[in-house]
């Protein structure tokens, strides 16, 4: 009976090199942010990733007042300045028999810094705009996926009984297709809709954003929603609930006021680990072409457009890999880095 | 990627990887005459896939498996096997001699030779004629039963029921003398008769799809096909060589093709010597490394093929005359000439027919400086004024192509240069064995779709009329190849008359088939791309490259020892 059970009080928590006065009379919060501050990897990773969002949302300024280029519009027969000598951007093919049409590679100058695409288009500023697509994407359906798996948990959670059985066979039943899997058949079915999507007023085109975003977001759902769901379980059962209860409290205040805070730190955990997954995911699926679509970029996208290049032009495709590699890894350390800061003997990680 | 593999056709017409060219003065391209060189040894060939679709010699409609086909098999008659223009000429292969049409080009009457035999040792006789004819109605899915072969008397009623098909009165028999007798002359007759459809069996073969196919009368024979692994042909020891026109004597002991390697794993074994030549393009990418390092090992050779954007005459915006023109002034063809591998490898065009074939006439109104038949540079302004004026700004256009370059890069140059023109364009990228099919089927609505065509033989109807004649739009069908839905009466009545001129002058027939080339490209169907050249890999073992304007590179003349 779970309601009479006898719990200890918990055993206070220290992070490595901390001592009991450090943390004595502090806000759980105030003293995640004092470890995360500690951690120099953490707040390398950060800065790493602040940086990598900032000079991908500065793409247009890049683009138009540095490379002087449009990153999107096709530029086949277009010519480029470098070194003072006006020359061609896809460039006729050299030998014996002057086969093969190459683009402009490297200058390291601002235009066309890493060179051009097959069509033209300079490789640097799209890697940018795709950065800007790429982490959009990224972020937007991480958050959409946490607080959509939020809710379910703190619902399935605190009802428990058939609520929490029909939620969580549903999760179930996401769970059990192959996330890449699921992800291109919804973006089969909702990329190919010729005027885009109409959900009563709300229209979304087929090139936008959104698609991708809310496909990616939902597939990973039960990725959060079940660890959470443990939580909530959990906390659904402490001494602190049980007296809010004896107290009168509303539903709706028991789940905000009471669990939502002690869950929370579970979720600001999985995020930064979240968006490094949904990243990887988004430009896994533009790769195949059903994520972002041309003339828009993502790292996704640049890579496929990379693909043709492999022997000539390499960077094309290794740039936008680097993109997302530092991406991945800097947000990868900092969720980390999170987790110990909120709870420095956690062990939550986001499954696969 | 050229859809040289993937050939699906349509019970009417279809679409072919035959080539041409009719080239001959470029550096590399090779002039020599058939026949000669060192026999033995095994030539090796890659493809990536294997043929589409079955291998039943009267179903397969791929130039992969045709260039196979020429050396097993043997129809009455036969395209010359030499390179250069004559390549393109009808000699008389199982027949003694190419007769003269009587009854006012109704009937066609040949003599077999004598003393032939199929690879199974078996006498080729008049019978077995006759029977591969009904073989074409009575296996169901021979893709143009109903277009080429329904003009012998019987032949409608064998495209009706099938299984029951009679040619009796339509092919007369009469020991090694046969007689054919159609119902309306048919000046492409001939030509007909010499593609694989119409290659002779055994009568004795079964009427229904074969794994393999059957014996012929070439001088190799098929001992392996395995879609998964690779195509295996070994001499036939019953071929005795009766004409080294039609069919010479093949110098390799064996050719083996095999499927599965990507073409740039394909370039490095080419390059390497593990293999003698690959059947897919040189991917652009590995093309700089090939001129530079393997320059002696490079032929390129014209080919008689259009490459094409066709424009839904029938869906918006493009049921508009002004949006049609409006994006062929615009299309800057030398882009899309350099994404295909630039100037060595094609010429941009604004029209229908290839050069150097019947009816050709250069055109190209939609240009700057119109007036040469040359495409010279794109002409924007005219292109915007054109669009403003059609009232089509605006519209959303799916442009639809292949996942494969250089086609996807093409769709990818399109989007940006209709979305310049005010339009709001999105790609959709289809793997190369549906997206043929979806673009043809009326239902889908299409409005904008990469092909291209192939000369099955050298006939200007074989491009007007297949691909933009009204009789070759067939509403929701997979089989429809008049992409663009264009019909347009006055031109399908030239049409129809330069056919019936073709019996009795074909020169004439060619002018007014120049005249129906300039209307088309008037009505802007199509944005006309390029012409292309094929470039043709070869490791450094084989010597005697030979290229048919008809069948390509002929693999049994080459030799490897």
């Amino acid at each position: 009976m779970a309601e009479f059970a006898y719990e200890p009080e918990p055993e206070v928590r220290l992070a490595a090199g901390e001592q009991i006065q450090d943390i004595a009379g502090k806000s759980p919060w105030r003293l995640a942010g004092r470890r995360l501050l500690r951690n120099r990897i953490a707040i390398g990773s950060l800065v790493l990733f602040v940086l990598i969002v900032a000079v991908s949302f500065a793409a247009p300024l890049y683009a138009h007042h540095l490379a002087h280029t449009d990153a999107f519009n096709s530029n086949v027969s277009g010519t480029t300045v470098v070194n003072g000598k006006r020359v061609d951007v896809i460039q006729q093919g050299s030998g014996k028999l002057g086969l093969g049409e190459t683009p402009i590679g490297a200058t390291w100058h601002w235009n066309y810094l890493f060179g051009a695409d097959a069509q033209g288009r300079d490789v640097m500023a799209r890697v940018l705009y795709g950065g800007r697509a790429s982490l959009e994407i990224g972020i937007g359906s991480a958050l959409i996926c946490c607080a959509i798996a939020l809710v379910l948990a703190m619902i399935a959670g605190f009802f428990r009984g058939w609520t929490d059985s029909i939620l969580s066979r549903l999760m179930d039943l996401i769970w059990a297709f192959p996330v890449y899997l699921l992800a291109i058949a919804l973006a089969t079915v909702l990329l190919t809709k010729e005027n885009g999507l109409q959900w009563g007023p709300i229209h979304v085109d087929p090139s936008s954003l959104w698609v991708p975003t809310m496909i990616i977001a939902v597939v990973y759902v039960p990725y959060v929603y079940r660890p959470v769901r443990g939580q909530v379980l959990s906390a659904r059962e402490k001494e602190y609930v049980e007296a809010a209860i004896s107290q009168g409290a509303s539903n709706l205040r028991l789940m905000f006021s009471e669990i939502l805070p002690n869950v929370l730190s579970t979720v600001i955990v999985l995020l930064p680990l979240m968006i490094a997954t949904t990243v990887l995911t988004e430009a896994a699926l533009s790769f195949l072409g059903i994520g972002v679509k041309d003339p828009k970029a993502s790292w996704g996208t640049i890579i496929n457009d990379g693909q043709g290049l492999l022997y000539t032009r390499p960077l094309v495709a290794i740039v936008p890999g680097i993109m997302i590699v530092l991406t991945v890894l800097s947000l990868n350390v900092l969720g980390d880095g999170v987790r110990d800061a909120l709870d420095p003997r956690a062990k939550v990680r986001v499954g696969k | 990627m050229v859809k040289r593999s993937v050939i699906v056709s349509s019970a009417v017409l279809a679409l072919v990887l035959v080539a041409a060219g009719c080239g001959g003065g470029k550096k590399n391209t090779s002039t020599a005459p058939s026949g000669g060189g060192a026999k033995g040894g095994t030539l090796l060939t890659l493809a990536n896939d294997a043929f589409s679709g079955s291998p039943d010699p009267q179903v397969n409609y791929t130039l992969q498996e045709w260039q196979l086909l020429i050396m097993t098999h043997d129809g009455l008659v036969a395209f010359k096997r030499v390179s250069g223009p004559g390549g393109t000429k009808l000699v008389p292969d199982l027949a003694e001699s190419i007769p003269k049409p009587t009854n006012g080009g109704k009937t066609w009457t040949f003599k077999l030779r004598s003393g032939i035999k199929f690879s199974n040792g078996q006498a080729l006789t008049g019978n077995d004629v006759k029977a591969t004819f009904e073989r074409i109605f009575k296996i169901g899915d021979s893709p143009n039963a109903g277009s080429w072969y329904n003009g012998i008397v019987g032949g409608d009623a064998c495209v009706k029921t099938p299984k029951t098909c009679s040619l009796s009165q339509g092919i007369v028999v009469n020991g090694s003398t046969i007689a054919f007798h159609l119902t309306k002359g048919d000046p492409e007759f001939l030509d007909k008769l010499a593609m694989p459809f119409a290659f002779i069996l055994p009568a004795s073969t079964p009427t229904k799809n074969v794994s393999i196919p059957p014996p012929g009368t070439g001088p190799y024979k098929w001992a392996q096909y395995a879609p998964s692994k690779q195509a295996r042909l070994t001499r036939n020891t019953f071929f005795k060589e009766w004409s080294k026109d039609a069919q010479p004597a093949g110098n390799p002991d064996e050719i083996v093709q095999k499927f599965g390697l990507t073409p740039t794993a394909e370039v490095t074994q080419v390059e390497n010597g593990q293999a003698d030549w690959m059947f897919d393009p040189v991917p652009s990418d590995r093309q700089g490394e090939i001129s530079t390092k393997y320059a002696s090992q490079v032929h390129i050779n014209p080919l008689t093929e259009t490459e094409y954007f066709a424009l839904n005459t029938r869906v918006p915006p493009f049921n508009n005359l002004k949006a049609r023109q409006a994006v062929n002034y615009a299309t800057d063809r030398n882009a899309l000439v350099k994404i295909f591998g630039g100037p060595k490898l094609a010429t941009p065009t604004c029209q229908v027919l290839p050069p150097n074939f019947p009816g050709y006439k250069p055109y190209c109104p939609y240009t700057k400086n119109a007036g040469s038949g040359k495409w010279t540079a794109p002409d924007m302004a005219k292109a915007k004024q054109l669009v403003a004026a059609s009232g089509t700004k605006g519209a959303r256009v799916k442009v639809n192509t292949l996942t494969t370059d250089p086609q996807k890069s093409w769709g990818n140059y399109f989007v940006s240069l209709l979305n310049q023109l005010g339009y709001k364009a999105t790609l959709q990228a289809l793997s190369p064995s549906l997206q043929y099919p979806y673009v043809q089927n009326s239902s889908h609505k299409v409005p904008f779709a990469w092909s291209d065509w192939y000369q099955d033989y050298p006939a200007a109807s074989d491009f007007l009329n297949i691909l933009l004649g009204c009789g070759s739009f067939h509403p929701n069908s997979n089989s429809s190849p008049n992409i663009a839905e264009f019909c347009d009466k006055g031109i399908q009545a030239k049409m129809d008359n330069a056919l019936k001129l073709g019996i009795t002058d074909q020169t004439a027939a060619n002018d007014l088939w120049a005249e129906v080339d300039k209307e088309v490209t008037d009505q802007a169907p199509w944005v006309a791309l390029m012409n292309t050249k094929y470039l043709n890999f070869v490791s450094k073992r084989v010597k005697g490259f030979q290229f048919s304007p008809q069948w390509y590179f002929m693999l049994d003349q080459a030799s490897v020892k």
